[in-house]
Protein backbone atom coordinates (compact mmCIF):
# COMPACT_ATOMS: atom_id res chain seq x y z
CA UNK A 1 0.00 0.00 0.00
CA UNK A 2 0.62 3.21 0.59
CA UNK A 3 -1.98 5.30 1.18
CA UNK A 4 -1.82 8.89 2.76
CA UNK A 5 -3.68 11.49 4.53
CA UNK A 6 -5.37 12.33 1.41
CA UNK A 7 -3.78 15.83 -0.24
CA UNK A 8 -6.53 18.21 -1.75
CA UNK A 9 -9.44 16.58 -0.99
CA UNK A 10 -12.48 18.49 -1.78
CA UNK A 11 -15.52 16.63 -0.11
CA UNK A 12 -18.59 19.88 -0.74
CA UNK A 13 -21.91 18.06 -1.97
CA UNK A 14 -24.58 20.25 -3.18
CA UNK A 15 -27.67 17.71 -2.63
CA UNK A 16 -30.40 18.53 -0.47
CA UNK A 17 -30.54 18.31 3.32
CA UNK A 18 -33.11 15.89 3.38
CA UNK A 19 -30.83 13.25 0.77
CA UNK A 20 -27.55 13.94 3.01
CA UNK A 21 -29.19 12.97 6.13
CA UNK A 22 -30.83 9.96 4.77
CA UNK A 23 -27.21 8.96 3.82
CA UNK A 24 -25.37 9.96 6.54
CA UNK A 25 -28.21 7.95 8.16
CA UNK A 26 -26.60 5.09 6.62
CA UNK A 27 -23.27 5.64 7.17
CA UNK A 28 -24.17 6.33 11.03
CA UNK A 29 -26.04 2.45 11.16
CA UNK A 30 -22.73 0.90 9.51
CA UNK A 31 -24.03 0.04 6.45
CA UNK A 32 -21.38 -0.64 3.57
CA UNK A 33 -22.07 1.77 0.53
CA UNK A 34 -22.34 -0.25 -3.01
CA UNK A 35 -21.36 1.29 -6.16
CA UNK A 36 -24.61 1.75 -7.99
CA UNK A 37 -26.17 3.21 -4.67
CA UNK A 38 -26.96 6.94 -4.35
CA UNK A 39 -24.32 8.42 -2.56
CA UNK A 40 -23.27 12.64 -1.91
CA UNK A 41 -21.34 13.99 -5.30
CA UNK A 42 -18.75 14.79 -3.11
CA UNK A 43 -18.36 11.39 -1.17
CA UNK A 44 -18.13 9.80 -4.87
CA UNK A 45 -15.31 12.38 -5.70
CA UNK A 46 -13.58 12.38 -2.17
CA UNK A 47 -13.06 8.35 -2.79
CA UNK A 48 -12.25 8.50 -6.19
CA UNK A 49 -9.46 10.94 -5.66
CA UNK A 50 -8.35 8.55 -2.08
CA UNK A 51 -8.83 5.65 -3.63
CA UNK A 52 -6.51 6.56 -7.26
CA UNK A 53 -4.09 8.40 -5.37
CA UNK A 54 -3.71 5.16 -2.85
CA UNK A 55 -3.39 2.73 -6.03
CA UNK A 56 -0.70 4.98 -7.58
CA UNK A 57 1.62 5.00 -4.89
CA UNK A 58 1.05 1.48 -5.28
CA UNK A 59 2.13 1.74 -8.25
CA UNK A 60 5.13 4.13 -8.17
CA UNK A 61 6.40 2.49 -5.09
CA UNK A 62 7.21 -0.62 -7.17
CA UNK A 63 10.27 1.58 -8.08
CA UNK A 64 12.49 2.39 -5.43
CA UNK A 65 12.46 -1.75 -4.73
CA UNK A 66 12.34 -2.54 -8.23
CA UNK A 67 15.57 -0.65 -8.43
CA UNK A 68 17.48 -3.53 -5.82
CA UNK A 69 16.00 -7.03 -6.99
CA UNK A 70 18.95 -7.21 -9.66
CA UNK A 71 21.38 -6.50 -6.93
CA UNK A 72 19.76 -8.30 -4.04
CA UNK A 73 22.33 -10.18 -1.66
CA UNK A 74 21.07 -13.46 -1.86
CA UNK A 75 18.93 -15.46 -3.94
CA UNK A 76 16.03 -15.59 -1.07
CA UNK A 77 17.01 -12.16 -0.79
CA UNK A 78 15.65 -11.67 -4.58
CA UNK A 79 13.18 -13.88 -4.32
CA UNK A 80 11.25 -11.96 -1.29
CA UNK A 81 11.63 -8.56 -3.34
CA UNK A 82 10.31 -9.82 -6.50
CA UNK A 83 7.50 -11.00 -4.49
CA UNK A 84 6.73 -7.90 -2.32
CA UNK A 85 7.05 -5.86 -5.47
CA UNK A 86 4.65 -8.31 -7.59
CA UNK A 87 2.27 -7.78 -4.73
CA UNK A 88 2.66 -3.80 -4.87
CA UNK A 89 1.37 -4.15 -8.34
CA UNK A 90 -1.33 -6.39 -7.66
CA UNK A 91 -2.70 -3.42 -5.14
CA UNK A 92 -2.46 -1.06 -7.53
CA UNK A 93 -4.23 -2.95 -9.73
CA UNK A 94 -7.14 -4.03 -7.02
CA UNK A 95 -7.49 -0.31 -5.80
CA UNK A 96 -7.51 0.49 -9.59
CA UNK A 97 -10.84 -1.94 -9.80
CA UNK A 98 -12.64 -0.17 -6.85
CA UNK A 99 -11.92 3.29 -8.46
CA UNK A 100 -13.47 1.96 -11.49
CA UNK A 101 -17.03 0.80 -9.70
CA UNK A 102 -17.34 4.47 -8.72
CA UNK A 103 -17.84 5.75 -12.98
CA UNK A 104 -13.96 6.66 -13.29
CA UNK A 105 -11.82 5.08 -15.91
CA UNK A 106 -8.19 3.09 -15.48
CA UNK A 107 -7.02 5.09 -18.69
CA UNK A 108 -8.46 8.62 -17.31
CA UNK A 109 -6.42 7.67 -14.30
CA UNK A 110 -3.69 6.64 -15.85
CA UNK A 111 -3.47 9.98 -17.85
CA UNK A 112 -3.51 11.62 -14.64
CA UNK A 113 -0.81 10.05 -13.10
CA UNK A 114 1.35 10.79 -16.09
CA UNK A 115 0.22 14.19 -16.52
CA UNK A 116 1.80 14.89 -13.00
CA UNK A 117 -2.30 15.71 -12.00
CA UNK A 118 -3.12 13.10 -9.90
CA UNK A 119 -0.78 12.91 -6.60
CA UNK A 120 0.70 9.53 -5.12
CA UNK A 121 2.74 8.74 -1.81
CA UNK A 122 5.56 11.54 -1.42
CA UNK A 123 7.91 8.87 0.27
CA UNK A 124 8.07 7.08 -3.03
CA UNK A 125 10.17 10.16 -3.98
CA UNK A 126 13.33 9.58 -2.26
CA UNK A 127 15.55 7.98 -3.55
CA UNK A 128 16.88 4.12 -2.28
CA UNK A 129 20.37 4.41 -1.90
CA UNK A 130 21.75 1.36 -1.12
CA UNK A 131 20.70 -2.35 0.42
CA UNK A 132 19.64 -1.30 3.79
CA UNK A 133 16.80 0.63 2.12
CA UNK A 134 14.95 -2.34 1.32
CA UNK A 135 15.05 -3.39 5.21
CA UNK A 136 13.94 0.23 5.98
CA UNK A 137 11.01 0.43 3.20
CA UNK A 138 9.90 -2.83 4.61
CA UNK A 139 9.63 -2.17 8.24
CA UNK A 140 9.27 1.51 7.63
CA UNK A 141 6.86 2.39 4.66
CA UNK A 142 5.01 -0.88 4.79
CA UNK A 143 4.73 -0.56 8.49
CA UNK A 144 3.44 3.07 8.30
CA UNK A 145 1.23 1.51 5.82
CA UNK A 146 -0.47 -1.22 7.35
CA UNK A 147 -1.46 1.60 10.10
CA UNK A 148 -3.18 3.45 8.04
CA UNK A 149 -4.99 0.36 5.89
CA UNK A 150 -6.05 -1.46 8.63
CA UNK A 151 -8.66 1.09 9.64
CA UNK A 152 -9.92 0.97 5.74
CA UNK A 153 -11.12 -2.31 6.07
CA UNK A 154 -13.71 -1.06 7.48
CA UNK A 155 -14.29 2.01 5.47
CA UNK A 156 -18.35 3.09 4.18
CA UNK A 157 -17.58 2.02 0.64
CA UNK A 158 -17.49 -1.46 0.33
CA UNK A 159 -15.45 -1.70 -2.80
CA UNK A 160 -12.64 0.16 -1.10
CA UNK A 161 -13.04 -2.08 2.23
CA UNK A 162 -12.58 -5.06 0.46
CA UNK A 163 -9.83 -4.57 -1.34
CA UNK A 164 -7.94 -3.14 1.64
CA UNK A 165 -9.06 -7.08 3.64
CA UNK A 166 -7.00 -8.37 0.37
CA UNK A 167 -3.67 -5.89 0.68
CA UNK A 168 -3.57 -6.34 4.06
CA UNK A 169 -3.26 -9.91 4.32
CA UNK A 170 -0.59 -9.00 2.61
CA UNK A 171 1.16 -6.23 4.10
CA UNK A 172 2.83 -8.60 7.20
CA UNK A 173 4.52 -10.46 4.65
CA UNK A 174 6.08 -6.92 3.52
CA UNK A 175 7.07 -5.78 6.98
CA UNK A 176 8.54 -8.28 8.53
CA UNK A 177 10.67 -9.14 5.73
CA UNK A 178 11.92 -5.71 5.95
CA UNK A 179 12.25 -6.01 9.68
CA UNK A 180 14.54 -9.16 8.73
CA UNK A 181 16.72 -7.56 6.66
CA UNK A 182 17.46 -4.81 9.27
CA UNK A 183 17.85 -7.16 11.65
CA UNK A 184 20.70 -9.40 9.73
CA UNK A 185 22.45 -6.09 9.31
CA UNK A 186 22.32 -4.99 12.72
CA UNK A 187 23.90 -8.35 13.53
CA UNK A 188 26.52 -8.48 11.07
CA UNK A 189 29.76 -6.35 11.16
CA UNK A 190 29.94 -2.60 12.29
CA UNK A 191 29.41 -0.76 8.69
CA UNK A 192 26.70 -3.56 8.01
CA UNK A 193 24.77 -1.62 11.29
CA UNK A 194 26.13 1.53 9.90
CA UNK A 195 24.31 1.03 6.65
CA UNK A 196 20.99 0.26 8.53
CA UNK A 197 21.34 3.32 10.85
CA UNK A 198 21.42 5.52 7.69
CA UNK A 199 18.75 3.82 6.14
CA UNK A 200 16.92 4.59 9.56
CA UNK A 201 18.05 8.67 9.14
CA UNK A 202 17.08 8.73 6.03
CA UNK A 203 13.82 7.25 6.04
CA UNK A 204 12.59 8.06 9.75
CA UNK A 205 11.12 11.29 8.48
CA UNK A 206 9.47 10.49 5.47
CA UNK A 207 7.87 7.74 6.86
CA UNK A 208 6.48 10.09 9.46
CA UNK A 209 5.10 12.21 6.86
CA UNK A 210 3.42 9.85 4.76
CA UNK A 211 0.67 10.23 7.30
CA UNK A 212 -0.36 13.45 5.95
CA UNK A 213 -0.44 16.49 7.44
CA UNK A 214 -1.47 17.66 11.19
CA UNK A 215 -5.03 17.59 11.71
CA UNK A 216 -5.23 20.80 12.25
CA UNK A 217 -4.36 21.65 8.65
CA UNK A 218 -6.29 18.69 7.34
CA UNK A 219 -8.75 20.99 6.01
CA UNK A 220 -11.28 17.73 4.81
CA UNK A 221 -10.56 15.39 6.88
CA UNK A 222 -13.36 15.86 9.18
CA UNK A 223 -16.08 15.34 6.46
CA UNK A 224 -14.21 11.80 5.56
CA UNK A 225 -14.24 10.88 8.88
CA UNK A 226 -18.04 11.78 9.43
CA UNK A 227 -18.34 9.88 5.75
CA UNK A 228 -16.28 6.80 7.71
CA UNK A 229 -14.09 6.96 4.94
CA UNK A 230 -11.60 7.64 7.22
CA UNK A 231 -11.46 6.14 11.17
CA UNK A 232 -8.56 7.80 13.02
CA UNK A 233 -7.06 11.32 12.34
CA UNK A 234 -3.55 11.66 10.57
CA UNK A 235 -2.09 12.58 13.90
CA UNK A 236 -3.83 9.41 15.51
CA UNK A 237 -2.14 7.15 13.17
CA UNK A 238 1.17 8.99 13.06
CA UNK A 239 1.29 8.48 16.88
CA UNK A 240 -0.06 4.58 17.50
CA UNK A 241 2.85 4.40 14.40
CA UNK A 242 5.33 5.99 16.40
CA UNK A 243 4.89 3.84 19.56
CA UNK A 244 4.74 0.39 17.49
CA UNK A 245 8.15 1.56 16.01
CA UNK A 246 10.35 3.00 18.60
CA UNK A 247 10.76 0.02 20.77
CA UNK A 248 11.53 -2.56 17.23
CA UNK A 249 14.39 0.38 16.77
CA UNK A 250 15.43 -0.55 20.09
CA UNK A 251 15.34 -3.79 19.66
CA UNK A 252 17.61 -3.62 16.50
CA UNK A 253 20.08 -1.39 19.04
CA UNK A 254 19.46 1.58 16.21
CA UNK A 255 19.01 5.33 17.23
CA UNK A 256 15.55 6.99 15.93
CA UNK A 257 16.77 10.26 14.30
CA UNK A 258 14.66 12.70 16.66
CA UNK A 259 16.89 14.14 19.40
CA UNK A 260 13.41 15.55 20.94
CA UNK A 261 11.44 12.44 21.14
CA UNK A 262 11.00 10.98 24.35
CA UNK A 263 8.73 8.85 26.52
CA UNK A 264 4.92 11.32 27.58
CA UNK A 265 3.00 9.84 30.39
CA UNK A 266 -0.26 11.78 29.33
CA UNK A 267 -0.38 11.11 25.94
CA UNK A 268 -2.96 8.99 24.52
CA UNK A 269 -4.84 9.97 26.88
CA UNK A 270 -2.87 9.28 29.88
CA UNK A 271 -1.63 5.23 28.56
CA UNK A 272 1.63 7.18 27.93
CA UNK A 273 3.35 7.07 24.25
CA UNK A 274 6.11 8.93 21.99
CA UNK A 275 6.48 12.71 21.96
CA UNK A 276 8.21 13.51 19.13
CA UNK A 277 10.39 16.51 17.52
CA UNK A 278 8.48 19.23 14.72
CA UNK A 279 8.20 17.56 11.40
CA UNK A 280 9.82 19.20 8.67
CA UNK A 281 6.13 20.23 6.46
CA UNK A 282 7.87 22.83 4.26
CA UNK A 283 10.15 19.64 3.10
CA UNK A 284 6.73 17.80 2.72
CA UNK A 285 4.76 19.93 0.68
CA UNK A 286 8.17 20.39 -1.47
CA UNK A 287 7.93 16.84 -2.69
CA UNK A 288 4.68 16.61 -3.06
CA UNK A 289 4.55 19.67 -5.27
CA UNK A 290 7.02 17.72 -7.74
CA UNK A 291 10.13 19.02 -6.26
CA UNK A 292 11.71 15.70 -4.29
CA UNK A 293 14.71 14.28 -5.41
CA UNK A 294 12.80 11.55 -7.30
CA UNK A 295 9.41 13.03 -8.76
CA UNK A 296 10.69 13.55 -11.95
CA UNK A 297 12.44 10.44 -12.11
CA UNK A 298 9.41 8.19 -11.15
CA UNK A 299 7.01 10.07 -13.96
CA UNK A 300 9.84 9.70 -16.25
CA UNK A 301 9.85 5.72 -15.48
CA UNK A 302 5.81 5.03 -15.80
CA UNK A 303 5.82 7.17 -18.73
CA UNK A 304 8.30 4.57 -20.92
CA UNK A 305 6.09 1.83 -18.77
CA UNK A 306 3.30 2.72 -20.56
CA UNK A 307 4.55 4.47 -23.98
CA UNK A 308 7.16 1.01 -24.48
CA UNK A 309 3.52 -1.17 -23.89
CA UNK A 310 1.47 0.88 -26.05
CA UNK A 311 1.96 -2.01 -28.89
CA UNK A 312 0.94 -5.03 -26.42
CA UNK A 313 -1.72 -3.50 -25.93
CA UNK A 314 -2.32 -2.79 -29.29
CA UNK A 315 -1.58 -6.08 -30.78
CA UNK A 316 -3.93 -8.17 -28.14
CA UNK A 317 -6.55 -5.82 -29.37
CA UNK A 318 -5.93 -6.74 -32.73
CA UNK A 319 -5.62 -10.37 -32.30
CA UNK A 320 -9.04 -10.03 -30.02
CA UNK A 321 -10.75 -8.27 -32.93
CA UNK A 322 -9.45 -11.15 -34.96
CA UNK A 323 -10.42 -13.90 -33.26
CA UNK A 324 -13.85 -12.54 -32.99
CA UNK A 325 -13.98 -12.22 -36.52
CA UNK A 326 -13.38 -15.70 -37.30
CA UNK A 327 -15.77 -17.52 -34.76
CA UNK A 328 -18.20 -15.39 -36.50
CA UNK A 329 -17.37 -16.72 -39.52
CA UNK A 330 -17.32 -20.09 -38.52
CA UNK A 331 -20.56 -20.10 -37.30
CA UNK A 332 -21.84 -18.83 -40.46
CA UNK A 333 -20.32 -21.02 -42.31
CA UNK B 1 -6.18 9.87 -25.03
CA UNK B 2 -6.72 8.74 -28.40
CA UNK B 3 -5.57 4.53 -27.59
CA UNK B 4 -8.72 1.98 -27.58
CA UNK B 5 -9.86 1.08 -24.27
CA UNK B 6 -9.04 -2.40 -23.30
CA UNK B 7 -12.01 -3.68 -22.05
CA UNK B 8 -13.04 -4.89 -18.49
CA UNK B 9 -13.95 -8.25 -17.03
CA UNK B 10 -15.15 -9.05 -13.94
CA UNK B 11 -13.16 -12.12 -12.06
CA UNK B 12 -15.26 -14.83 -9.91
CA UNK B 13 -12.76 -17.17 -7.97
CA UNK B 14 -14.13 -20.85 -6.38
CA UNK B 15 -11.46 -20.98 -2.87
CA UNK B 16 -11.96 -24.73 -3.15
CA UNK B 17 -14.25 -27.39 -4.37
CA UNK B 18 -17.53 -27.33 -2.75
CA UNK B 19 -17.74 -23.78 -2.50
CA UNK B 20 -19.59 -21.46 -5.23
CA UNK B 21 -17.34 -18.82 -7.25
CA UNK B 22 -17.45 -15.76 -5.86
CA UNK B 23 -16.68 -12.22 -6.77
CA UNK B 24 -13.26 -10.37 -5.84
CA UNK B 25 -12.37 -7.77 -8.63
CA UNK B 26 -12.15 -7.06 -12.41
CA UNK B 27 -8.99 -6.69 -14.53
CA UNK B 28 -8.80 -5.16 -17.93
CA UNK B 29 -7.70 -7.17 -20.72
CA UNK B 30 -8.19 -7.47 -24.96
CA UNK B 31 -9.96 -10.94 -24.60
CA UNK B 32 -10.75 -13.79 -22.30
CA UNK B 33 -7.00 -15.65 -23.00
CA UNK B 34 -5.88 -12.70 -21.51
CA UNK B 35 -8.51 -11.96 -19.00
CA UNK B 36 -8.22 -15.43 -17.76
CA UNK B 37 -4.10 -15.17 -17.26
CA UNK B 38 -4.45 -11.62 -15.50
CA UNK B 39 -7.35 -12.51 -12.99
CA UNK B 40 -4.72 -15.86 -12.21
CA UNK B 41 -1.45 -13.03 -11.80
CA UNK B 42 -3.88 -10.48 -9.68
CA UNK B 43 -6.13 -12.23 -7.66
CA UNK B 44 -4.28 -15.67 -7.26
CA UNK B 45 -0.85 -15.25 -5.81
CA UNK B 46 -1.33 -17.21 -2.59
CA UNK B 47 -3.43 -20.39 -3.47
CA UNK B 48 -7.00 -18.30 -3.00
CA UNK B 49 -8.65 -20.77 -5.20
CA UNK B 50 -8.52 -23.67 -8.15
CA UNK B 51 -11.16 -22.08 -10.74
CA UNK B 52 -11.64 -18.94 -12.12
CA UNK B 53 -14.30 -17.25 -14.00
CA UNK B 54 -13.81 -14.10 -16.10
CA UNK B 55 -16.83 -12.36 -17.49
CA UNK B 56 -17.30 -8.92 -19.82
CA UNK B 57 -18.07 -6.24 -16.91
CA UNK B 58 -21.14 -4.88 -19.91
CA UNK B 59 -22.34 -8.25 -20.30
CA UNK B 60 -23.92 -7.98 -16.44
CA UNK B 61 -27.28 -6.89 -16.27
CA UNK B 62 -27.80 -5.74 -12.54
CA UNK B 63 -31.26 -4.86 -10.12
CA UNK B 64 -32.23 -1.53 -9.81
CA UNK B 65 -30.65 -0.67 -5.91
CA UNK B 66 -33.25 2.56 -6.12
CA UNK B 67 -36.09 0.16 -6.50
CA UNK B 68 -34.75 -2.35 -4.16
CA UNK B 69 -37.39 -1.97 -1.92
CA UNK B 70 -40.40 -3.16 -4.54
CA UNK B 71 -37.55 -5.39 -5.69
CA UNK B 72 -36.89 -7.33 -2.49
CA UNK B 73 -39.94 -6.26 -0.14
CA UNK B 74 -42.78 -8.85 -1.25
CA UNK B 75 -39.79 -11.39 0.68
CA UNK B 76 -40.97 -9.84 3.95
CA UNK B 77 -44.86 -9.84 4.18
CA UNK B 78 -45.40 -13.35 3.21
CA UNK B 79 -44.43 -15.15 6.63
CA UNK B 80 -46.21 -18.52 5.64
CA UNK B 81 -42.96 -19.14 3.72
CA UNK B 82 -41.43 -20.01 6.74
CA UNK B 83 -41.41 -23.39 8.74
CA UNK B 84 -42.27 -21.46 12.64
CA UNK B 85 -45.69 -20.15 10.56
CA UNK B 86 -47.25 -23.92 11.24
CA UNK B 87 -48.18 -24.83 14.69
CA UNK B 88 -47.48 -28.82 14.92
CA UNK B 89 -48.18 -30.22 18.51
CA UNK B 90 -44.91 -30.72 20.76
CA UNK B 91 -46.45 -34.35 21.04
CA UNK B 92 -45.15 -34.66 17.11
CA UNK B 93 -41.81 -34.27 17.83
CA UNK B 94 -39.36 -32.71 15.55
CA UNK B 95 -40.01 -31.45 12.10
FE1 LIG C 1 0.98 -2.40 -0.98
FE1 LIG D 1 3.58 -3.42 0.84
Amino acid sequence: MYSQGLIGADGRTEESEAFLDAFQKRIDAEEKIEPKDAMPEGYRRTLIRQIGQHAHSEIVGMLPEGNWITRAPSLKRKAALLAKVQDEGGHGLYLYAAAETLGVSREQMTEELLSGKAKYSSIFNYPTLNWADMGAIGWLVDGAAIMNQIPLCRCSFGPYARAMIRVCKEESFHQRQGYEIMLTLCRGTAEQKQMAQDALDRLWWPALMMFGPHDADSAHSEQSMKWKIKRFSNDQLRQKFIDATVPQAEYLGLTVPDPDLRWDDSLNGGKGGYAHGDIDWDEFWRVVKGDGVMNRDRIKARKKAWDDGAWVREAALKHAEKRAMRKTQEAAE
Amino acid sequence: MTEQETPLWEVFIRPRNGLAHRHVGSVHAADEVLALDAARDVYTRRGEGNSIWVVRSDAIAASDPDHADETFDPTADKIYRHPTFYEIPEDVGHM
